[in-house]
């Protein structure tokens, strides 16, 4: 390997997580941290930014604390993040099935699943708490799903053996989202939260080294403003839109983290992206995303392709001994709830192999014929008859009749801004929490863990942490010179690309660099693609300054130029996760590297010279990236080659 | 497909708008409503033309951002659909198709297709709640729910706050918005202490900014993209009538 | 509205029970009309207590359009700028977007009718006849458009109690799931009842059955 693309430096490690025995860290380290005097608080600001599950959940906790808390959510109501989208349920481990579960035996799976590249101690500690977040949502008034006895349902869900999940329908991340949007309203109602909604971060504001505020831009005004706090919170989401077509919605972007990023914050693993295996195929070039169909349904849905290639006969046509159900062939044990990248790739082999179904042979079948026999039509519906229905608005199909036909598409992003144990990044006083950190997933995220994950920074970890730093540091007043620097480095960008007037509007630069992404850094990733890639975004970033078109003005609503600056820093996240690819010779979760696979095709680990967090520090425009390693230690689950055989 | 548009253009909140008719071809029956729009928007673009401003962001039908009133329908034809979820399929070749705001004193125009909804983030905040601080939660099965309760809680809970029911009241009411959260959180056990002030007081919120009464037309019903029966309502009503005339109100 | 509309419903099936006696005859009928006015008696003088059911009534139909006016003003306010496109109507149908214009052609003709049968000004007979003359005039064949007249109003009475009854139960509150298909069943007997009680004695009249 060389090292022509990326500069080498100094290693970096969590030095907040307390040492001793897993089970007590988190403990510990609750009693460690420093409190902030109750009269103190009130004096406290913190800047928030996004209200999913993560940002609302800690504004609603920071609030009621008697922070002051300034939040922000660049959609027209904090009720509407992305968050809301999530369909399949959120881990605990209740153990109420009696059937073995334990908080070790969830932080056990989730650090297999996450193929050990994640920390025990966060892991832990999200197992930990994962029990609180469902006795705090039932408080709420979350109406989770029940049995006739009153109590909570549980079902099994991606990749695990026992009943862990908790749901409400289809739609448990819009009413865990409503949970913690009602409570921060309840908050703004208080006075403790002052909310801007329709408002875009767009730069941090720094001073002596610390985050101090924010730059934003009122989306209805195009008036750019500056807040300044004690300290800021970044609860952005994820980056899955670099693909252009992801089960993201289609504002969510990378731009607050990004734009931290470039004043020194790392940005760890940023290759390892989740393919979810059950999305709804791409019908054309009008496609403006995917959308997910929840994993809850291969616990009753069979996926199969033909048997032969080309096959092009209907799904009812193809006899059952010509079907090959690939996942119960190849992992008799999990069959079709291997976990996602399994599944995945799986999809894309048959489908490469020639075999795959539906328009351009990008597709599988997943059948619920013999569930709809076993089970009766009537129990099928009471499960997924809100899925059934938005694949039938969708695609036109009925799948209670033929087969439903589903693909892999980009669906959450593992990587993000380093922290450290307490969810800090390198900068201090900067926070970040829920899938805008690379904290607790490793390299592959288990189904029904990235609710449990937001939740579980914004009501329990987070004020820990920055209480503790809020208690350590007396910060004075921000000079002026600090917060006008920034303004201006914003109003400077809005008005370059005013100027530009080129010839191409900014969805089409999105999607030629989401075309890249997706086949050069996508499910399966090569050096000789990668490097390519390498070649080809610096292209597309130097075309996109010199050729891009953004009508109207800066002082209006210009849903243009809102997008143009999230290209523009999609662009140069890209070239990094593709540098984060390119380096990482080894296969694990969600990065797959062709050439590290055993003879099954299986993907292929290298703990000794991969068993670290890549964390990358931004060099400057042009520079190559450096990258900082963060060496994992296993201590009570031993890295073995996952197996789901 | 080939279609014309005729969608309500409105440069600034004080402008008067008007509606601008815009020719489009070569659309997909595959294509979503947005996706369409998303066509026109690239053309208007490349012609040097300000795009159509609207609203949306997950178009999965979840987060209920997106509107439109489509020839005269919040949400367009299809019922139980956001027009996210709405495809070209559902209109015919050569169709000419209406494209408007949420009309609404409450809801006044930001630009084009975009209105300001925060009056129904107002109504939650006004009481639209469990308290609950975090950490105060007791176990969480110290508390059954009966299942029917339950189902019926997480029903009127799937409201997506989009507003269509408003859009489409003849009285510009936003009952069965109100409705579906008083009957959520009313049908919880966890939701009984607030349950008498909350009704009140979301229901002054709601009429302070500008909603219009119910007369129980079900318009808003048959429009709502989740299908929330007017029953919600019906609950409303009668839970303010005790709040106020039982004197059952605390606060 | 729910309130005022339940009275008013009440004061329509006395009403109309009292117009049925009609069938029985003519004595019968003119001695329930001078019976209501006797109700009571002696404890209270002559026409107390129709006097207080007719005030009450009076109180309930103003309190009624009030009602209706203060929210038809509330929905005009509530939507400054209309539509452009025809706004599509897609649920309850006919009965319920009849209410507000409706209700005045409703109270065009109540006027009209105490004009005719309570204060005797437009009927043919006046003042001096017995009650049962002056229903017997007033629908008398020649007269067909009279008649007409009462057809169409009383019909539209009937759509307006079809909606009203169903929403006076929504609007208190008293409607479920559960009991949703037995109100929609209620409210479309009780106003097909009463329309059909109403529509049957104009319609003998001038079909000759009672003359």
């Amino acid at each position: 390997m060389t090292d022509t693309f990326y500069e080498s430096g100094e290693p970096i490690a969590d030095e907040r997580a307390p040492h001793g025995p897993v089970e007590n860290r988190w403990t510990t380290r609750k009693f460690e941290a420093k409190l902030v005097n109750p009269a103190n608080k009130r004096k406290k600001k913190i800047i928030i930014i996004g209200t999913g599950l993560a940002g609302g959940s800690a504004g609603a906790t920071l609030g009621e604390a008697g922070y002051q808390v300034v939040q922000f959510c660049f959609q027209d109501s904090p009720r509407r993040a992305h968050s809301i989208a999530a369909q399949g349920g959120i881990n605990a481990a209740k153990n109420y099935r009696n059937d073995g579960d334990s908080v070790h035996r969830l932080f056990y799976d989730t650090v297999k699943g996450g193929d050990f590249r994640a920390r025990e101690s966060n892991v832990h500690r999200l197992a930990e708490i994962s029990t609180q977040i469902i006795d705090q949502c039932v408080a709420q008034g979350v109406p989770f799903a029940r049995e006739y006895g009153g109590l909570l349902d549980n079902r099994s869900f991606g990749g695990t053996q026992v009943s862990r999940t908790f749901y409400a329908r289809g739609q448990t991340g819009q009413q865990l989202l409503l949970g913690a949007y009602q409570a921060l309203m309840r908050q703004v109602e208080a006075g403790n939260v002052e909310l801007h909604a329709r408002h875009e971060m767009l730069d941090l504001i720094m001073e002596d080294g610390r985050a101090r505020g924010v730059v934003v831009r009122d989306l209805l005004t195009g008036e750019i403003k500056n807040h300044t706090a004690d300290a800021v919170v970044l609860a952005s989401g994820g980056y899955g839109n670099v693909y252009f077509l992801s089960t993201n919605a289609m504002g969510s972007n990378v731009t607050a983290s990004w734009r931290a990023h470039k004043h020194g914050a790392y940005f760890a693993n940023p290759c390892y992206t989740q393919i979810h295996p059950t999305c709804i195929p791409v019908s054309g070039d009008h496609q403006s995303k995917l959308t997910l169909m929840s994993e809850s349904l291969r616990n009753d849905g069979r996926v199969w392709v033909p048997k032969k290639a080309g096959d092009d006969r209907k799904p009812s046509a193809i006899p059952e001994d010509e079907r090959d159900y690939y996942l119960e062939r190849i992992y008799p044990s999990f069959g079709n709830l291997v976990p996602r990248d399994i599944a995945s790739r799986a999809a894309k082999n048959v489908c490469d192999e020639g075999r795959g179904v539906g328009p351009g042979g990008l597709g599988v079948y997943l059948d619920f014929a013999d569930a709809i026999e076993r089970l009766g039509r009537k129990t099928v519906e009471a499960k997924y008859g809100n899925l059934f229905e938005m694949y039938e608005r969708i695609t036109g199909e009925n799948p209670y009749d033929t087969p439903m036909r589903i693909y892999p598409a980009v669906h959450y992003t593992m990587g993000g801004l380093w922290v450290d144990y307490d969810l800090q990044s390198n900068i201090p006083g900067l926070f970040v929490i829920g899938e805008a950190n690379f904290s607790d997933h490793g390299a592959n995220r288990l189904g029904a863990s990235a609710l449990m994950q937001g939740l579980a920074d914004g009501y329990f970890v987070l004020p820990t942490g920055l209480g503790d730093y809020i208690a350590r540091n007396e910060l004075g007043p921000v000079s002026e010179a600090a917060v006008a620097e920034a303004q201006e480095r914003v109003s400077a960008q809005i008005e370059k690309f005013l100027a530009i007037d080129g010839d191409r509007t900014v969805d089409s630069f999105h999607r030629e660099l989401g075309h890249i992404m997706w086949e050069y850094c996508g499910m399966e990733r090569t050096e000789e693609g990668l490097r390519k890639a390498l070649e080809l975004i610096p292209a597309l970033r130097a075309e996109f300054w010199t050729r891009l078109k953004v009508t109207g003005k800066g002082d209006e609503l210009n849903q243009q130029l809102e997008k143009a600056g999230r290209v523009a820093d999609f662009l140069e996240l890209g070239e990094l996760m593709v540098v984060d690819a390119l380096h990482r010779a080894e296969s694990c979760g969600g990065h797959f590297r062709a050439e590290s696979q055993d003879e099954d095709g299986e993907a292929k680990r290298d703990d000794d010279n991969f068993g670290y967090v890549a964390a990358w520090e931004w060099a400057g425009q042009d520079r190559q990236p450096v990258l900082h390693k963060e060496a994992l230690e296993f201590e009570y689950v031993k890295p073995t080659q996952r197996s789901y055989k | 497909m080939k279609l014309t548009l005729r969608i309500w253009r409105q440069s600034s909140p004080a402008e008067k708008g008007r509606m601008v008719e815009y020719p489009v071809e070569d659309i997909s029956p595959d294509a979503s409503f947005l996706e369409m729009l998303d066509v026109l928007n690239e053309k208007l673009i490349a012609d040097g033309e300000e795009p159509v401003a609207f609203d949306h962001d997950c178009r999965e039908g979840i987060c209920g951002m997106c509107s439109l009133v489509i020839n005269g329908t919040p949400h367009g034809p299809e019922r139980n659909t956001t027009t996210c979820q709405l495809h070209m399929r559902k209109f015919e070749d050569g169709e000419v198709i209406d494209v408007e705001p949420w009309r609404a004193k409450a809801f006044p125009v930001v630009k084009d297709l975009v209105v300001d909804r925060s009056p129904l983030d107002r109504i939650i905040q006004s009481g639209g709640y469990i308290s609950a601080p975090t950490g105060t939660a007791p176990e969480a099965h110290s508390v059954p729910v009966p299942k029917a309760d339950a189902d019926r809680a997480f029903e009127a809970a799937e409201c997506i706050g989009c507003g269509a029911c408003v859009a489409a009241c003849p009285n510009g009411s936003a009952a069965l918005f109100l409705g579906a959260k008083v009957t959520h959180l009313g049908l919880m056990p966890q939701g009984q202490p607030e349950r008498w002030d909350r009704v009140v007081n979301m229901l002054e919120t709601h009429d302070d900014a500008g909603f219009g009464g119910c007369t129980n037309t079900g318009e808003c019903s048959v429009a709502c993209p989740k299908g929330i029966s007017m029953d919600v309502i019906s609950r409303l009503n009668g839970d303010m009538l005790k709040a106020s005339v039982g004197g059952k109100k605390k606060r | 509205m729910a309130v005022t509309g339940g009275v008013l419903v009440l004061f329509l099936v006395a009403h109309m029970v009292g117009n049925l006696k009609i069938f029985m005859g003519a004595e019968d009928f003119n001695h329930y009309a001078h019976w209501l006015r006797t109700m009571g008696e002696p404890a209270v003088p002559y026409r107390t207590l129709l006097t207080v059911l007719e005030v009450g009534l009076v109180v309930a139909v103003v309190l009624h359009m009030w009602s209706a006016v203060s929210l038809a003003r509330r929905a005009r306010a509530a939507r400054p700028v209309k539509y452009e496109a025809k706004k599509k109507s897609h649920a309850h149908g006919y009965a319920t977007h009849t209410m507000r214009y409706g209700g005045v052609i409703i109270l065009l003709f109540i006027i009209w009718h105490l004009l005719d049968l309570t204060f005797f000004v437009v009927n043919p007979k006046g003042g001096d006849a017995s009650p049962y003359e002056r229903v017997v005039a007033d629908f008398a064949p020649e007269r067909w458009y009279i008649t007409l007249f009462y057809v169409v109003a009383v019909l539209l009475v009937g759509l307006h109690l079809w909606h009203g009854i169903w929403s006076a139960f929504q609007s208190l509150g008293l409607r479920s799931l559960r009991n949703e298909h037995t109100l929609r069943v209620l409210a479309l007997t009780v106003s097909v009842v009463l329309t059909l009680g109403f529509l049957a004695v104009p319609l003998a009249v001038t079909f000759g059955w009672v003359s």
